[in-house]
């Protein structure tokens, strides 16, 4: 039993990365923009298409994949925050833009219903079924590869947000648009460039989703429901706290996993009742809801 | 039936004198419709978007009057249909019986939305949406995995031995009834003192607490009234289908479609989203019966519709085709200033007066 608790809490942390680079693309972007985009989770499963239709269709390898497909979701990104998302204003832009997202998804998921149909595919390269034996627990290469790619990208957003003057604009509009806009920095450029970094992650969250779990056009709403979940938890805006909610989340219900795999899934939405009737800013915010 | 009752219904935005015919008109015309198409493929058209005026309103009770946007009904919509079905398989009801079990699924509709309100309406804008959702994925997962909700392949309803004719009839009538009656609610609501306390609440909540209305309870009331009609009509869809599965009774499409009718319609008004269900109930009917466009394209136009309707039509019909109509009857008068705000809700929000909290709120915000 404590093998089984031990290789849960290591399957947990993997996996964990991986969620953390797709939730700190929404955590960003909800920073940015006050905005809670619904279609991230179909724009992984979207990412994971793309990476499935490279590998099978042309032969490139999903990982290397990755410099087609992060490219393609950007100028998504770029395209969904210029056709849909700039053009709303006023009081109850809130409300409509999380509509206009639930209704880019919708869209996105019937065009890839369309395309793929309702049959389960996953990408499997020929290294996704390998394991290796280390320190006792056997752990899939694709886990291990999957977790470097994503701790190399989640530094690499770290860098971009704090070391950059980008980043520094970012963080200032997060923090104060009014004040951003104030000093001279674009918004609007920020919040569209957050955007289209916000969607990119998601090209590699889904590859590595798709590599790791089999897929449909329906698997967003699971998906999006978890991301939710743990960026709530994490406190909207903070990356750091997306970052550590989603290595808890999913160490966690890796943990339940191994009592009650029926119910696992079921602690993400207890865990986010239990944390809001205590601490409405999530584990890591720093504001509560903002007055409205 | 309840012709006379709707007559009294006012169009929040439209005036005139022609209102009273025109609703009196317009339940005429909701009676005798399956008398004049008896055709079981057109009522069924009728039934079901009966159902989604009830739910529809249901919706606006709560999220149009409080600007809470719930993506949780279908919670209440599925409980509702599984109460009914559990209760009928449980306790052998069968036949016309089963809908006294109706008020069993307003009930129970009623009583989820005590906890899901108290814990959902704690917070606000965004993380409340995303609460929602999460209970509803929540309901949806027991309705999948508990021992005696029928696991994926759900429940069946006890049978009806009806012909097609009457039997789309019957429901047509049962939905209708529902669907006046909830209009009856939501226009009393509405005028109620209640109402304006949930309108305040949605202009701004702080100082309406600040005011006197006591928040919390007065949401929760809201939730609990609309919880138990979308249960309600829940139960009649399920009993007219006859089936009930996770899918399709916790659908996140529902959620979505109510928003969408609400936004069409004009999102607080009670004739809004019954304008909205009207028109989009058939359209989606009509769009899945065409085989070239069936299955996921629906699902694409549904979205493609949704886009346009939030981004060019955001205030809705209702308000924007108000204000089209005083737009056409002052012109060429222009001594008579048009009414600017008569948007959802706009002028009726604070009830009493603030002195110079215009000064002080301005410059605290």
């Amino acid at each position: 039993m404590a093998r089984e608790i031990a290789q849960a809490i290591v399957d947990g942390i993997l996996v964990g990365g991986v969620y953390a680079l797709m939730a700190i693309g929404l955590t960003l972007i909800f920073g940015v923009l006050d905005i809670i985009n619904i279609a991230q989770g179909v724009l992984v499963i979207l990412g994971a298409y793309l990476s499935y239709s490279l590998f099978t269709k042309a032969h490139i390898d999903p990982f290397l994949g990755l410099l087609i497909t992060i490219p393609a979701m950007f100028v998504l990104g770029v395209v969904i925050h210029w056709a849909f998302i700039r053009r709303l204003r006023g009081t109850e832009r809130t409300s409509m833009t999380l509509l206009v997202t639930y209704a880019v998804a919708l869209i996105i998921e019937g065009v890839l219903f369309k395309i793929y149909g309702a049959d389960n595919v996953q990408l499997s390269p020929s290294y996704a079924n390998s394991t290796v034996h280390v320190l006792g627990f056997y752990i899939g290469w694709i886990y291990i590869w999957g977790f470097v790619l994503a701790v190399a990208l989640v530094g690499a957003l770290y860098a971009l947000l704090y070391r950059t003057r980008f980043g520094r604009s970012v963080r200032a509009t997060m923090q104060d648009e009014t004040a951003a806009r104030l000093v001279g920095i674009d918004v609007n450029r920020v919040a569209a460039l957050t955007f289209g970094i916000g969607v990119a992650v998601t090209a590699a969250g889904g590859m590595l989703f798709g590599a790791t779990n089999a897929f449909n056009a329906n698997s967003g709403y699971d998906l999006i429901s978890r991301l939710l979940s743990i960026i709530i938890l994490g406190g909207m805006g903070s990356v750091g706290g997306a970052l550590g909610a989603s290595l808890f989340m999913l160490t966690l219900e890796s943990l339940v996993t191994v009592w009650q795999p029926t119910w696992a899934v079921a602690v993400y939405y207890a865990a986010l009742v239990i944390v809001l009737l205590y601490r409405p800013t999530g584990l890591f915010g720093r504001k509560a809801v903002r007055a409205q | 039936m309840s012709g006379t009752r709707r007559r009294e219904t006012p169009l929040v935005t439209v005036g005139g004198a022609s209102k009273g015919g025109g609703l009196l008109a317009l339940a005429v015309a909701a009676v005798l419709f399956p008398l004049v198409f008896s055709n079981p493929g057109i009522t069924n058209y009728g039934v079901l978007t009966m159902i989604f005026v009830t739910a529809a309103t249901g919706w606006n009770i709560f999220s149009g009057n409080t600007g809470y946007i719930s993506l949780g009904q279908a919670v209440f919509y599925g409980s509702g249909a599984y109460a009914m079905g559990i209760a009928a398989r449980d306790w052998h009801v069968e036949g016309t019986q089963v809908f006294a079990l109706l008020p069993l699924s307003g009930a129970v509709g009623a009583l989820i939305a005590v906890p899901f309100g108290l814990v959902a309406l704690r917070v606000r804008r965004h993380t409340f949406i995303v609460i929602t959702l999460a209970v509803f994925f929540i309901f949806q997962l027991m309705a999948y995995n508990f021992w005696f909700t029928g696991g994926s392949s759900g429940l069946g309803s006890p049978f009806l031995s009806w012909p097609p004719v009457s039997y789309n009839r019957s429901f047509y009538y049962i939905a209708l009834a529902f669907a006046a009656g909830s209009v009856l609610i939501a226009w009393l609501v509405r005028r109620s003192r209640f109402g304006l306390q949930l309108r305040a609440i949605r202009d701004d909540e702080d100082r309406a607490r600040g005011l006197g209305v006591k928040a919390m309870r007065v949401k929760l009331s809201a939730f609990v009234i609309s919880g138990a009609i979308t249960a309600m009509i829940g139960a009649v869809w399920f009993y007219y289908l006859n089936q009930v599965e996770p899918q399709t009774g916790f659908n996140p499409l529902f959620d979505l479609t109510l928003v969408l009718m609400a936004f069409l319609g004009g999102y607080g008004s009670v004739s809004g989203p019954v304008l909205g269900a009207l028109l989009i109930e058939p359209l989606t009917l009509w769009l899945n019966t065409q085989p070239a466009i069936s299955g996921s394209v629906s699902e694409i136009v549904l979205g493609a519709i949704f886009l346009v309707v939030v981004l060019f039509l955001p205030r809705g019909i209702v308000p924007t085709g108000g204000e089209l109509i005083t737009k056409l009857r002052t012109r060429g008068r222009p001594a008579v200033v048009p009414a600017t705000d008569i948007g959802p809700a706009a002028g009726s929000a604070p009830p009493s007066p603030r002195p110079g909290s215009s000064v002080s709120s301005g410059g605290a915000r």
